[in-house]
């Protein structure tokens, strides 16, 4: 007997604890599935019910995402044969592809916006974390507060004093504005959470590297930040979660030039009748680099969300 | 390789003085040791020559030349932390060439490779060089942050209880490795610890700090034998010295207050009767504990002694330490 013996679960808790785990997984994944079949419908199978769960899967969402499309004459289809598999789904509606839409450069201004922002609030964050770690800042327990604070409404509760100043300064849909409004948003998270990390990696690191040779932010850089990876990668995926999927001050700040994907993907809805498979593989499509930044990095996520828990 | 001098160091935490005006002088291969309780400002002097805290008022002379204003690199000072001393993200090789790779040394790529094989070698973790810090055991990261200390040549080695995480064997073992590396290097060393057999059988010098002071500096021999103050007796010396009332035994000298008896002061089978209330064989040495006027002394006898508890034992002072009330030593 060790002294610190856990009591293994009975067969039968562990039957209930595993059929409760797989069906919270299932209806968690259930409206992602949903999302992901929708886009490879056909749009009447897309709004039949009882909804199908086996159909024939087609490429037309995608194709109506990626494009714009306009009717033409039955003379002008007839003397202009398609040529390309994507052309021929759109004659199906005796439609011709007229060029490509918007989601592309939406979908670009997404990625500037959400790894730009997410870029700046880790970096300031870190260095802001770091110098309230370490250093005695006059006045630190009410910065940090202040900073706090900055969460205890909802950002979009000053979406209009916002709005104004956006329009004096010209920040308006441009891609610097909202990076910087993204990062304000995020920056009292990172702020907060890599000061815990960085409380947590002990001073005499620094002070051993300081003795060694190295100058304060040479010390920073070579011993302090590869020890804090862990809630730098944690406090990164928590600040792209955020700024990827924001939303209402996308809508009220962007419009043309700066606009991200989410406003976007609901604006599809009206170009030709409500296309469900096309919204749904913009949403599809959109879900992919938050999943794969965060599969990639989800040693660093779980190890981040447990740390201080288990002391070395 | 140089000598430290202090004058009138001092280093206020808020309203505590953690070093009290000290004046110290550490020539050059020297080896200092710091001893005093918990508190006493040792490690506070340490980090107040590498620079890691800034003097409130006073000087450090380094090799001549006054450090007050440089950076601990700046310093050329090297540092072995109590704990937490190994970086974890590097190999341990990589924690060895740390120093050598920085940006005051960039020691060229030839001379890394043989600093470091010969330290490894020394302190016995050549076959350790690959791996990750934190896979060793106590004992070898100890050795490590020895290592990371040794394989620059800086003008002072400090070192802050650099043993006293290992166990027993591994400390004595190292305390003679360290004690020769000192002496074939000609190395400045200051050394902070509570184990007195470190400071009696390393050093050249022993400082006794008592709440930020430095109560007395000299040879490991003055310190035990003409302690200034009873508290300085008491630093030293195992079983510690026995502080009685000075009229226990007759023949005091006037104003003494107390009387300190090192086992050595104490010869048995006359004087003042007291009885044995313990016996504690520890193989080396018997540790006698008698009840003397009511008071317990703690005392050494035969190795095979025939005592038992209940004897009636008679002892005597000889050549003991008087101390006056403010526990001063008189004469």
């Amino acid at each position: 007997m060790s002294a610190w013996s856990i009591t293994e679960p009975t067969s039968r808790q562990k039957w209930i604890a595993g059929i409760l785990v797989v069906l919270y997984a299932v209806i968690t994944i259930i409206p992602l599935i949903w999302i992901v079949a929708t886009g490879f419908k056909s749009p009447a199978d897309a709004i039949s019910y009882p909804p199908k769960v086996l159909f024939e899967p087609t490429l037309e969402g995608y194709v109506n995402l990626f494009t714009t499309r306009t009717r033409q004459t039955e003379e002008y289809l007839a003397a202009n044969p398609p040529q390309t598999w994507y052309e021929e789904i759109v004659r199906q509606y005796d439609m011709v592809i007229a060029g490509p839409s918007r989601y592309g450069e939406r979908f670009v201004n997404s990625v500037i916006i959400g790894f730009g922002s997410t870029f700046l609030s880790v970096f300031l964050g870190t260095l802001a974390a770091y110098a309230f770690s370490r250093f005695k800042v006059p006045l630190s327990d009410d910065l940090l507060f202040f900073i706090l604070s900055t969460r205890m409404m909802p950002p979009i509760a000053v979406a209009i004093p916002i709005f104004l100043m956006f329009r004096t300064l010209g920040l308006s849909d441009t891609h610097l504005g909202m990076i910087l409004l993204y990062t304000a948003v995020n920056i009292s998270l990172a702020v907060w959470l890599l000061k815990g990390f960085m409380d947590e990696i002990p001073r005499e690191y620094e002070e051993a590297a300081l003795i060694d040779g190295y100058t304060r932010f040479q010390a920073f850089r070579k011993v302090v930040l590869p020890q804090a990876t862990t809630g730098i990668v944690a406090t990164a995926i928590f600040c792209l979660i955020f700024s990827w999927n924001e939303y209402a001050f996308a809508v009220l700040l962007t419009s043309g030039t700066a606009q991200t994907a989410p406003p976007f993907i609901p604006t599809i809805i009206g170009v030709g009748g409500q296309d469900w498979p096309a919204v749904a593989a913009g949403a599809t499509l959109f879900l992919l680099p938050v999943l794969v930044f965060t599969v990639f990095l989800r040693k660093h996520l779980l190890r981040g969300i447990t740390f201080g828990a288990v002391r070395k | 390789m140089a000598e430290v001098i202090l004058q009138g160091a001092t280093k206020r935490f808020g309203s505590t003085v953690a070093v009290d005006d000290v004046s110290m002088e550490v020539a050059d291969g020297a080896f200092v040791v710091l001893l005093g309780p918990t508190g006493a400002g040792k490690t506070t002097m340490l980090r107040l020559i590498s620079g890691l805290e800034k003097l409130d008022s006073g000087d450090i002379r380094i090799g001549g030349r006054s450090v007050v204003g440089e950076t601990p690199a700046q310093r050329d000072v090297a540092m072995v932390f109590q704990q937490y001393s190994l970086y974890p993200h590097l190999t341990v090789r990589e924690n060895l060439e740390f120093p050598l790779r920085s940006p005051i040394l960039k020691t060229p790529e030839d001379q890394i490779r043989r600093k470091v094989g010969e330290v490894a070698e020394v302190l016995h973790i050549a076959h350790k060089l690959d791996n990750k810090a934190t896979a060793l055991s106590g004992g070898e990261m100890q050795r490590v942050s020895i290592g990371r200390a040794l394989v620059r040549d800086p003008a002072v080695h400090l070192m802050d209880e650099p043993l006293s995480s290992l166990d027993a064997k591994l400390r004595s073992g190292l305390r003679v490795e360290l004690k020769r590396i000192q002496s074939s290097l000609g190395a400045t060393m200051l050394y902070v610890t509570h184990d007195q057999i470190e400071a009696m059988t390393m050093a050249t010098h022993v400082g006794v700090l008592d709440h930020g002071r430095l109560v007395q500096f000299g040879t490991p021999r003055e310190i035990y034998e003409t302690p200034v103050s009873l508290y300085v007796a008491s630093r030293l010396g195992l079983p510690r010295i026995n502080a009685l009332p000075a009229d226990v035994f007759p023949g005091a000298p006037p104003g003494a207050r107390t009387i300190g008896l090192r086992p050595e002061h104490l010869v048995h089978g006359a004087g003042q009767e007291g009885e044995v209330t313990r016996i504690e064989q520890l193989g080396d040495q018997t540790r006698l504990h008698l009840r003397l006027a009511g008071h317990d002394i703690v005392t050494l006898t035969d190795v095979h002694t025939d005592l038992a508890p209940g004897d009636r034992l008679a002892v005597a002072p000889r050549n003991a330490l008087y101390f006056d009330a403010a526990g001063a030593r008189i004469g």
